[in-house]
């Protein structure tokens, strides 16, 4: 029988095995992490993850708190329960040639670049040793000596922003790598597409990391998107895209080198989705009616990605007694941040009309 | 009866073109649908395709002929039962120029009519971009050292040569937008620059103006040195977000951290008959948020000058060109690097009477208008406001103090305008110096109507500014 010509690329998706298309590499991520899910970390280094995800929650906790008190204004959006995505994904990064740039649900991400708790602290609190001086607040923040690019309040702008860091990584030939984050909320957003589109058309050096909370504020994905797998919204645009248990610190750490090294290969992008879960509402004033808090406290008893680090520590023989001081250290450093932000002053009313223009014309 | 075929209008704005090359000769059989001739128009080479069946009579106007005015008969077709050897062009029509047009534009029809082209005297006629037309040009800017050569060039190719010269200087600039690259910009502002620079300084994209704006903000703050056009400001909208949140707000939310020199460019304003979405001054918008700069030139020192400038600022830029003025040519100064300084404005005409404050294609308005005034005994002086943010107020009030009066002409809507604003400042630190109310001139009140007379009636024109002028002049 002859071959029916149509316009079909060769291996496409009647030719039902996507390893026939060898330009195609849509599902060859995603294997080969299921082939190999977990990073192998050794209790040193595991122990430092878990440090930097008690930071992360321990922080938010304080923040949630000052917040309370009416010390943090405006809005503050919390990170406790997606610890693990920020910490796994950017304990994979280069921190000498690599950009992050995410959303307004930033301080996790901070934290995990290592930037120091009490600039970012003084920061909600508004105050002028704040790490934009108080300008910027909970949802602008930025580290350009640490390539953390924000902290941006517009949902779905870090993307293309994101494609814009990568960009300038390929155009000056720097080996760096562009992660741009955001949510499941984000990812229906237009400019969202435009940004996949470019940077699979030019194989911009970017992973984009879709946080899935499941919430995009208060409406659950499936009242929100057609297509729940995130992961798959890349095919369009020949991206590959790689399903991750976010709430496993390891399994995301391991699906980030598997990631890193397809985009570092001059592959282009990669689409990461991260399964997880926010604990706390959208934003401080979100009372999360919209869930029952049964699937809270389910997620929390069952997923909990410091617990489930905690658990594999004591396997590895971490004692109870060292983890209680590491515990005690981080309340300490994060006490400590508080204070500072508590006590640092606001900034000088000559701040109001300064960095407006870089330059006077 | 044989077929005139006439020089066609291949764009909103075209008037005249080359004819480049005929691909026909006297004698040849032609159909539909058969290609005729090359036409270079001031923004691309087009193909001029044969509607009718027939034979080639008569080729009138011989290839290689510049400046053909829109409407002029290129060749005759000879019909079914015509000898085509025989045909000839029909008498030259007699047309008296309009009465009622003024004697300035009167004269342009008439000769119009001497290069035998009475249909282009009626395309002029039609629609507002033509009472835009000015032809005064601006006085030599003091700032220019006397003695530099002057070259006459236009606008277009200063904006060109502006993006070159700073992408031979500094190779973090690169230019990104639709058709930029291998297409030579839709308003072939960016031609030749592909050749120079290659694929990786000059980047064609998809229609995607959200997308590439946040591209092209985001490599900026990367660190490189972007120039985004827009093919008009009109299509920004779709990207008006990171103009204003992403590159506008940075600077300050990071507490001066983290920088954005990036330059979104484009033409901006009414065009020719292209209606309510494609005609807007954005000027006001972007005017209205503090962390940009905002330039809208006039004339080709200015746009080169300013775009240089733009393109070295640590700041980001709007740069508000006119597609109207892409074509008009200006003295432009040779020298080795021709950059002004931002937020500073230009009187380009000095008067004492009155004042009339401008930007942009208002400009030419501005100066046509005092030409006539001059003729009336009013001596007006003309500023040029060049940067729209940050205004450069003391040159506007400096001048009131001269003149006591002042108009303001803006192609653009009245309401919250820059003519609004120049009015605020009058009145606020200018009030003992007004002799009278300040006057704005802008378009009218209305999203900018398709149909000629409509469109015509809604623009700004010279004479709309001469009547406002007396008006603060108490004259007649």
């Amino acid at each position: 029988m002859p071959k029916v010509k149509t316009d079909a690329r060769p291996g496409g998706e009647s030719a039902g095995s996507p390893a026939a298309d060898d330009e195609f590499v849509l599902h060859s991520l995603q294997q080969t992490h299921a082939a190999d899910r977990r990073y192998k970390a050794s209790k040193e280094e595991l122990l430092k993850l878990y440090e930097q995800m008690l930071l992360i929650r321990r922080f938010e906790e304080k923040a949630g708190q000052l917040y309370g008190l009416g010390l943090i204004g405006g809005f503050c959006h919390l990170y406790i329960g997606q610890e693990a995505v920020a910490v796994g994904l950017q304990s994979a990064l280069d921190g000498n040639r690599d950009s992050v740039i995410t959303g307004y649900r930033d301080h996790g991400h901070m934290l995990a670049y290592g930037i120091d708790p009490k600039v970012i602290m003084a920061e909600l609190t508004g105050r002028h040793s704040g790490i934009s001086k108080g300008k910027g607040g909970s949802m602008h923040m930025f580290s350009v000596e640490h390539r953390f690019y924000g902290g941006h309040g517009i949902v779905g702008a870090q993307v293309s922003l994101g494609a814009g860091l990568a960009f300038a990584h390929k155009y000056r030939e720097d080996g760096g790598v562009a992660m741009a984050y955001f949510g499941d909320g984000a990812a229906n957003q237009g400019q969202v597409y435009e940004s996949f589109n470019m940077a699979s058309l030019w194989k911009l050096p970017i992973i984009f990391v879709i946080e899935n909370n499941q919430y995009a504020m208060g409406t659950a994905v499936n009242r929100s998107s057609a297509e729940t797998h995130f992961y798959r919204r890349g095919t369009a645009f020949r991206i590959p895209g790689m399903q991750v248990d976010g709430m496993d610190v390891l399994e995301v750490r391991k699906a980030a080198e598997i990631a890193l090294e397809h985009v570092r290969g001059g592959n282009g992008p990669v689409l990461m989705e991260l399964n997880t879960y926010r604990y706390r509402g959208h934003s401080m004033s979100d009372p999360a009616k919209y869930r029952s808090r049964e699937e809270v406290q389910g997620v929390r008893e069952k997923r909990d990605p410091i617990e489930h680090a905690k658990a594999e520590l004591m396997e590895l023989g971490v004692d109870e007694a060292a983890l209680k001081n590491l515990d005690k250290r981080v309340r300490a450093k994060v006490s400590e941040a508080a204070d500072f932000a508590e006590n640092s002053p606001e900034p000088d009313m000559s701040e109001l009309y300064t960095d407006v223009l870089v330059e006077r014309y | 009866m044989a077929i005139e075929l006439k020089m066609p209008a291949l764009s909103p704005t075209m008037e005249e073109g080359k004819l480049s090359k005929w691909l026909v000769k006297e004698g040849d059989e032609v159909s539909s649908g058969d290609i005729l001739a090359e036409i270079e128009t001031d923004k691309a080479t087009m193909e001029f395709e044969a509607v009718d069946e027939g034979t080639v009579g008569r080729i009138v106007v011989p290839e290689g002929t510049e400046g053909v005015k829109v409407g002029t008969v290129i060749a005759l077709i000879a019909g079914e039962d015509e000898d085509a050897s025989a045909v000839e062009a029909p008498a030259k029509k007699t047309e008296a120029p309009e009465k009622t047009e003024a004697p300035e534009k009167a004269e342009k029809a008439e000769k119009a009519e001497e290069a035998g082209d009475s249909q282009a005297k009626a395309a002029k006629s039609e629609g507002g971009s033509a009472q835009l037309e000015s032809e005064v040009q601006p006085r030599k800017d003091p700032v220019i050292p006397a003695g530099t050569n002057m070259k006459t060039a236009t606008v277009r190719e200063a904006l060109r040569d502006a993006m070159a010269e700073e992408m031979r200087r500094d190779e973090r600039v690169f230019v990104m937008g639709e058709e930029v690259a291998e297409y030579q910009g839709a308003y072939k502002v960016t031609q030749g620059l592909l050749d120079e620079f290659g694929p990786k300084r000059v980047i064609d994209t998809p229609i995607t103006e959200y997308g590439f704006a946040g591209i092209g903000t985001g490599a900026a703050m990367g660190g490189l040195r972007p120039i985004i056009e827009f093919m008009t400001f009109n299509f920004a909208m779709q990207a008006i977000d990171h103009i204003i949140n992403s590159a506008a707000k940075t600077n300050y939310m990071s507490g001066g951290q983290m920088r954005c020199p990036v330059v979104f460019r484009g033409p901006n304003g009414a065009a020719a008959r292209v209606g309510a979405q494609h005609s807007q001054n954005y000027g006001p918008w972007y005017a209205n948020v503090p962390g940009l700069v905002v330039i809208a030139p006039y004339d080709a020192s200015d746009a080169k000058g300013l775009l240089k400038a733009a393109i070295r600022s640590e700041d980001p830029v709007v740069f508000l060109e006119n597609e109207l003025v892409y074509g008009r040519s200006f003295e432009l100064p040779e020298l080795d690097d021709h950059v002004l300084p931002i937020g500073k404005a230009r009187i380009v005409r000095e008067g004492s009477d009155v004042t009339i404050v401008s930007y942009s294609i208002g400009v030419g308005l501005a100066l046509e208008a005092a030409e006539t005034l001059a003729g009336e005994g009013i001596d007006a002086e003309v500023i040029d406001l060049r940067t729209l943010r940050p205004l450069d107020k003391q040159t506007v009030l400096d001048s009131l103090a001269r003149t006591n009066r002042i108009v303001v002409a803006e192609e653009g809507f009245p309401v919250c305008s820059i003519a609004s604003e120049i009015s605020a400042i009058c009145m606020e630190e200018g009030f003992d110096n007004l002799d009278a109310p300040v006057v704005r001139v802008c378009n009218e009140d209305v999203p900018l109507p398709y149909a000629a007379n409509l469109e015509k009636a809604s623009l700004i024109d010279a004479a709309r500014i001469v009547e406002a002028v007396k008006k603060v002049c108490y004259r007649g």
